[in-house]
C-alpha cells in the first residue's frame, strides 16, 4: 500500500523539540568578528561626514567601513524593468533613501562591541524632503534618485509590451470597455505594507580559505546565494560555497541575497577573518523587504441579474527605495487579475513608484494575493450594489469545470478546477443560510455586535516562474538512499515529504531515506523554495529519480538473476527484486547497490514542468463586530482547499494553517507605517501587531483533491492558498457585517479605530 | 561579576558582565543554542526557559537576577531519550515548522498548563499571547497543548 496520502510525522521534528535547530547564529564559527551595520535614522537625507574616530576607539573595535572603502561592482538590479538609474549603493553614497538605509559597517570582536560601537559613529546629514505616499510619487518633484529623473520604477503593460510579454492590443484601455454595463462599481482599495517578519531574523556568516569562500546564510534559495558571491566576487564555481542552515521562516523575504548578507563576505576578506553579521528584530523591522503595498483603483462592470462583463484595475505599487523585486509582483497581480470568474473585457495598469521607504519584496503569495483581495472585494460590492446575495454572484460568473485549460484575458492558461464544488462545500460546510438567518436576525434586533460572513473563492498560481528543479537519488551499499534536493525547505518537511515519495517507490522505510538539502557544495544545482514550487519541481525530480533507479536496478537484478527484466518485480513490502513466481530467487537492495559500484545505483533529473499549476478554493469567514467599539472577533474560519494531490496531508494543512493566519494578520491587524517624515512608527514587535493565537479561532478545514495534468504526482502548491484566500474573506466579513448600517468598504488592516471611524462616517451620512 | 546558576540540572559558575542578559549567558557561555532570540521588545517569547519551574523570557532577565536560581531550556526538558509530553504532543500534532518558536513555545507551554491544566482552548490561546509563530497559525500548537494539558490531568506528566 502507497505511503503517498499518509499522514506521516515529520522527522525533522525531534532535533527541534529537544536541542533546537542550528540556525546560522548557533553556528560555532572559530575566530569570527561581529558586524553591525550603522543605519540611516532619516528618511532622505545628504550625508556631510562620517566620523569614525570615536568608534575605532572603542574597545575591541576591529575596523569601521563606509562607502569611500568599497571596491566592489554596485549591486545588481533588483528587478526587471527597472529603472537602471536606480542603483543601490553597498553603503549610502553620500545620500541616504529610506530609514534603515546602510551607512557604515562596524566590525568589532564581540556583538555587543560593534554595538557600543555603532552608537559612536557621527554621521552630519542635512535632511531632504521626502516622497513616502505612493501615489503622489509618480507626480512628485522630490526625485529619491536623483539621477534617474523620475520616480517610476517601471510601468505595466508597457514594458511588457516592450518585450513581447504581452500582446500589443492590452497595451491600451479596450474601446467602450463598459459598454453594456448596467451597473459599474468603483472603489479605491488600499492593500497596506506588512512586514514578513519570519521568526529567525537575517544573519550570515563569511569565511575565506585560500580564496574559497563558505558562506552560511538564512536563506530560501541558497544555490541563488551562490550565483550572487560568484558574480560579484568573481569566483569560479568551485570557489564559493553557500549553506543555509536551520531556517527560521522565510515567507518570500529571504529570496533575495540582501547587501547586508553579501556585503559580510567582502568584510571577512577585507579583514582576513570570519565574520557574522545578525541582525535586531528592530534592524530587521527596517530593511528586511516589505510585502504587499499597492494602491488600487477598481472598476467591475455587470449586468443587474449578476452578470460579471468588464473589469479594471489600476495599480500603483510601492516600491520602496531601491527597486528590489516588489516592483516586479504587479505581474503578479495581473497574471491573476480575474480570478475564480468569467470576465469578457478587462484592462490592467500598474506604475510602480520609488519613495523614501524599505524596499519591497515577495511575501507570501506575491502579487497574487493583491489581485484575489482586489476582485474578491469588488465581487462583494457588485453584489450589494444590485442587492444579490454575493454567494449566487459568484455562482453565475465561476469558470466552469467543463473548460479546462482555461486561458484569462490576461492570457494565463489554468489547469484544471472546479470553482463551484469548492464554493458548494463551503457554504455546506459553514451553514450558510442559517448564519445569514443568524445575521439577519441580529440586524433586525438592532444589536450593538453584529456579525458579517465573508465569503472569497480563489484561484492562485504555484510554480509561476518557468525553469527546473534538481533532485537525485542514489541507493547506498547498506540499502539505505540519499536524496538530494534543489529545493531549500525552512518549515516546509521536505525531509519527511520527500522521504516518502523515495520510500513509496522503493519499497524501504521512510528512515532509510537521507535527504540532503541547503548546501551547493552537496546539492550539485538547485534553484530554492518559494512560489509554492517544491514539491511540484523539487519533489516530482526526486519521484522520478527514484523511479529511474528502480528501472536500473530492476535491470541489474534481471542481469544477477539471469532473468527476463520484464519477469523481475520489485516487493515493495520487502524491498527486494524477485524473479516473478519465484520469490526465493531474489535481490536486496543492498546487494544491487554494492554489485553495481560506487554510485552506480543513482540517477540524476532536473524536472521541469511544462506549465504553472492553479490551486484553488473557498474560505468562508464568520466575524463579529461589535459597532459601538469597532472591535472584531472572529468566530470561525472556514476553508476549503484544492492543492491537487497531497503526498502527506498532515504537512499540507500546517501550510494551510499558517497561510490562514498571515491573511487574518493583514485583513485585520499588521501594517506596517510611516509618518509623513518617512519615520517607520511599527518598528518592532511591540508596535507592530503580529497576529497572535489570541486573535484566531480555530480553523475548519477541508480538502478537495483534484489532481494537475502538469506533473506525474498531481500535486499542486499549497504554501501560499491559505493567505490568498483567508485575507479577502476576513475583510469581506468585516465589511459585510456593516453593510445594513451604510458602510461599503473598510480598507485593511479593518482595526477597531478604521471600524468605528466607517460607522461613524456612515452615520452621518444617513 | 560572578554568577552561579543550576541549569538543566547542572551547576554553573561563571564571571560576566552586569549587563549580560540570561538568554546570552545559556547561548554563549553555556552553548546551549535551543533558545532562540526573535525580538527585542520581550513580545516574541522565543526565549522562554523555566526559572524555578516558572516561564520567564530569557532575554528580559538579567544573567545577575537568575543567580541562585534553576532554569530549565528546552535541552533540558526530556528524560533521556523519552519527551516530555508536551513535546511528544508537539510532533504528533505537527504543532510545529520552521522550529524557531519552538523551544520558548514548548517551555511556555509546560509553564502553563503546569499553572492549570484544566484549561480550555481559549486559555490556551490567551496564555500563549505572549509567544508568537509565524508558520503553524498556532492551531497545531493549541491542540498539542490541550492534548498534552489531558495528559497532565491523567497523571502522565
Amino acid at each position: 500500500m502507497s505511503i503517498l496520502g499518509n499522514r506521516v510525522l515529520r522527522r525533522e521534528d525531534p532535533k527541534f523539540l529537544t536541542t533546537g535547530g542550528t540556525y546560522v547564529d548557533d553556528l560555532p564559527l572559530e575566530g569570527a568578528v561581529h558586524i553591525v551595520y550603522v543605519r540611516s535614522p532619516m528618511a532622505h537625507a545628504r550625508i556631510h561626514s562620517i566620523d569614525s574616530t570615536e568608534a575605532l576607539r572603542s574597545p575591541g573595535v576591529v575596523a569601521v567601513f563606509t562607502a569611500a572603502e568599497v571596491d566592489l561592482p554596485p549591486m545588481p538590479p533588483g528587478a526587471p524593468f527597472a529603472n537602471p538609474a536606480m542603483v543601490r549603493p553597498w553603503l549610502a553614497d553620500g545620500v541616504v533613501r529610506f530609514v534603515g538605509d546602510l551607512v557604515a559597517a562596524v566590525v568589532a570582536e564581540t556583538r555587543e562591541q560593534a554595538m557600543d560601537a555603532a552608537e559612536l559613529v557621527l554621521v552630519d546629514y542635512e535632511p531632504f524632503p521626502v516622497v513616502i505616499d505612493p501615489e503622489a510619487a509618480a507626480g512628485s518633484d522630490i526625485l529619491v534618485h536623483e539621477a534617474a529623473g523620475t520616480n517610476v520604477v517601471l510601468r505595466m503593460p508597457e514594458d511588457l509590451v516592450s518585450v513581447g510579454m504581452v500582446p500589443p492590443e492590452a497595451a491600451t484601455e479596450p474601446p467602450e470597455m463598459f459598454a453594456g454595463c448596467e451597473v459599474v462599481v468603483r472603489q479605491r482599495i488600499v492593500n497596506q505594507r506588512v512586514a514578513p517578519c519570519p521568526l529567525e531574523v537575517r544573519a550570515a556568516a563569511s569565511r575565506w580559505d585560500d580564496g574559497h569562500l563558505t558562506q552560511w546564510t538564512t536563506t530560501q534559495a541558497p544555490h541563488g546565494v551562490k550565483a550572487s558571491l560568484a558574480q560579484i566576487f568573481g569566483l569560479a564555481d568551485d570557489q564559493v560555497r553557500a549553506v543555509a542552515p536551520d531556517v527560521g521562516g522565510g515567507f518570500g523575504a529571504k529570496i533575495g541575497a540582501y547587501p547586508e548578507e553579501l556585503f559580510v563576505a567582502w568584510i571577512a576578506r577585507k579583514i582576513g577573518r570570519p565574520a557574522r553579521w545578525v541582525e535586531t528584530r528592530s534592524e530587521s523591522m527596517l530593511s528586511l523587504g516589505h510585502g504587499r503595498a499597492q494602491v488600487q483603483l477598481a472598476e467591475l462592470g455587470g449586468t443587474r441579474d449578476g452578470r460579471l462583463l468588464a473589469y479594471k484595475l489600476s495599480v500603483i505599487q510601492d516600491a520602496g527605495a531601491y527597486p528590489a523585486f516588489g516592483a516586479f509582483l504587479p505581474l503578479m497581480t495581473r497574471t491573476m487579475l480575474t480570478g475564480v470568474y468569467d470576465i469578457e473585457r478587462v484592462y490592467f495598469a500598474d506604475t510602480s513608484v520609488a519613495t523614501n521607504t524599505n524596499p519591497t519584496v515577495a511575501y507570501r503569495g506575491a502579487g497574487r494575493p493583491e489581485a484575489t483581495a482586489a476582485i474578491e472585494r469588488m465581487v462583494d460590492i457588485f453584489a450589494a450594489e444590485i442587492g444579490m446575495d454575493p454567494a449566487e454572484v459568484r455562482r453565475k460568473n465561476l469558470v466552469g469545470r467543463d473548460r479546462f485549460p482555461f486561458t484569462t484575458p490576461t492570457g494565463t492558461t489554468y489547469d484544471v478546477g472546479d470553482y463551484e464544488a469548492a464554493l458548494d462545500r463551503v457554504l455546506e460546510a459553514a451553514g450558510y443560510s442559517e448564519l445569514r438567518a443568524e445575521q439577519q436576525r441580529r440586524r433586525e434586533a438592532g444589536e450593538a455586535k453584529q456579525l458579517g460572513i465573508g465569503l472569497s473563492t480563489y484561484v492562485e498560481i504555484t510554480n509561476g516562474i518557468p525553469g527546473s528543479e534538481f533532485g537525485s537519488v542514489e541507493v547506498l551499499a547498506d540499502g539505505r538512499a540519499r536524496v538530494r534536493t534543489g529545493t531549500s525547505p525552512h518549515g516546509q518537511g521536505h525531509v519527511t515529504s520527500w522521504s516518502q515519495l523515495v520510500a513509496d517507490q522503493l519499497g524501504i522505510a521512510i528512515e532509510d531515506v537521507e535527504v540532503i538539502h541547503g548546501d551547493t557544495d552537496l546539492v550539485p544545482r538547485g534553484v530554492g523554495t518559494f512560489g509554492s514550487k517544491s514539491l511540484q519541481s523539487g519533489g516530482v525530480a526526486v519521484f522520478q529519480a527514484a523511479e529511474q533507479v528502480v528501472d536500473k536496478a530492476r535491470k541489474l537484478a534481471a542481469e544477477l538473476l539471469e532473468a527476463n527484466p520484464n519477469d523481475i518485480e520489485l516487493d515493495k513490502q520487502s524491498g527486494r527484486f524477485q524473479v516473478a513466481g519465484t520469490p526465493s530467487a531474489s535481490k536486496t537492495w543492498a546487494e544491487l547497490a554494492r554489485a553495481s559500484g560506487d554510485g552506480g545505483l543513482s540517477a540524476e533529473v532536473d524536472f521541469a514542468a511544462s506549465g504553472a499549476t492553479f490551486p484553488f478554493g473557498a474560505h468562508l469567514v464568520v466575524a463579529e463586530v461589535d459597532t459601538e467599539t469597532g472591535g472584531v472577533t472572529l468566530k470561525r474560519i472556514v476553508a476549503v482547499d484544492d492543492a491537487g494531490r497531497l503526498v502527506n496531508p498532515l504537512i499540507a494543512e500546517g501550510q494551510i494553517h499558517g497561510g490562514l493566519a498571515q491573511g487574518v494578520a493583514q485583513a485585520l491587524m499588521e501594517e506596517m507605517c510611516y509618518d509623513e517624515q518617512g519615520n517607520p512608527i511599527t518598528a518592532n514587535l511591540a508596535d507592530y501587531e503580529f497576529v497572535s493565537a489570541a486573535e484566531l479561532p480555530s480553523f475548519e478545514t477541508y480538502s478537495m483533491e483534484t489532481p494537475t495534468p502538469i506533473n506525474p504526482l498531481g500535486a499542486k502548491g499549497i504554501g501560499e492558498s491559505g493567505t490568498i484566500g483567508s485575507t479577502p474573506a476576513v475583510q469581506n466579513a468585516v465589511c459585510d457585517a456593516l453593510r445594513h448600517l451604510g458602510v461599503r468598504h473598510v480598507d485593511m488592516p479593518t482595526s477597531p479605530l478604521r471600524v468605528w471611524k466607517a460607522i461613524e462616517q456612515a452615520k452621518g451620512k444617513s | 561579576m560572578k554568577v552561579k546558576l543550576e541549569v538543566n540540572g547542572e551547576a554553573h559558575e561563571r564571571d560576566v558582565e552586569p549587563r549580560t542578559l540570561l538568554v546570552y549567558f545559556l547561548r554563549e557561555e553555556l552553548g546551549l543554542t535551543g533558545t532562540n532570540v526573535g525580538c527585542d521588545t520581550t513580545s516574541c517569547g522565543a526565549c522562554t526557559v523555566l526559572l524555578d519551574g516558572e516561564s520567564v523570557k530569557s532575554c528580559t532577565v538579567l544573567a545577575a537576577q537568575a543567580d541562585g536560581h534553576s532554569i530549565t531550556t528546552i535541552e533540558g526538558l526530556a528524560s533521556g531519550d523519552e519527551l516530555h509530553p508536551m513535546q511528544q504532543a508537539f510532533r504528533e500534532h505537527h504543532g510545529l515548522q520552521c522550529g524557531y518558536c519552538t523551544p520558548g513555545m514548548v517551555m511556555a507551554a509546560v509553564s502553563l498548563v503546569k499553572e492549570n491544566p484544566d484549561l480550555d482552548e481559549a486559555a490556551v490561546r490567551e496564555g500563549l499571547e505572549g509567544n508568537l509563530c509565524r508558520c503553524t497559525g498556532y492551531h497545531n500548537i493549541v491542540q498539542a497543548v490541550l492534548d498534552a494539558a489531558r495528559s497532565s490531568r491523567e497523571g502522565a506528566w
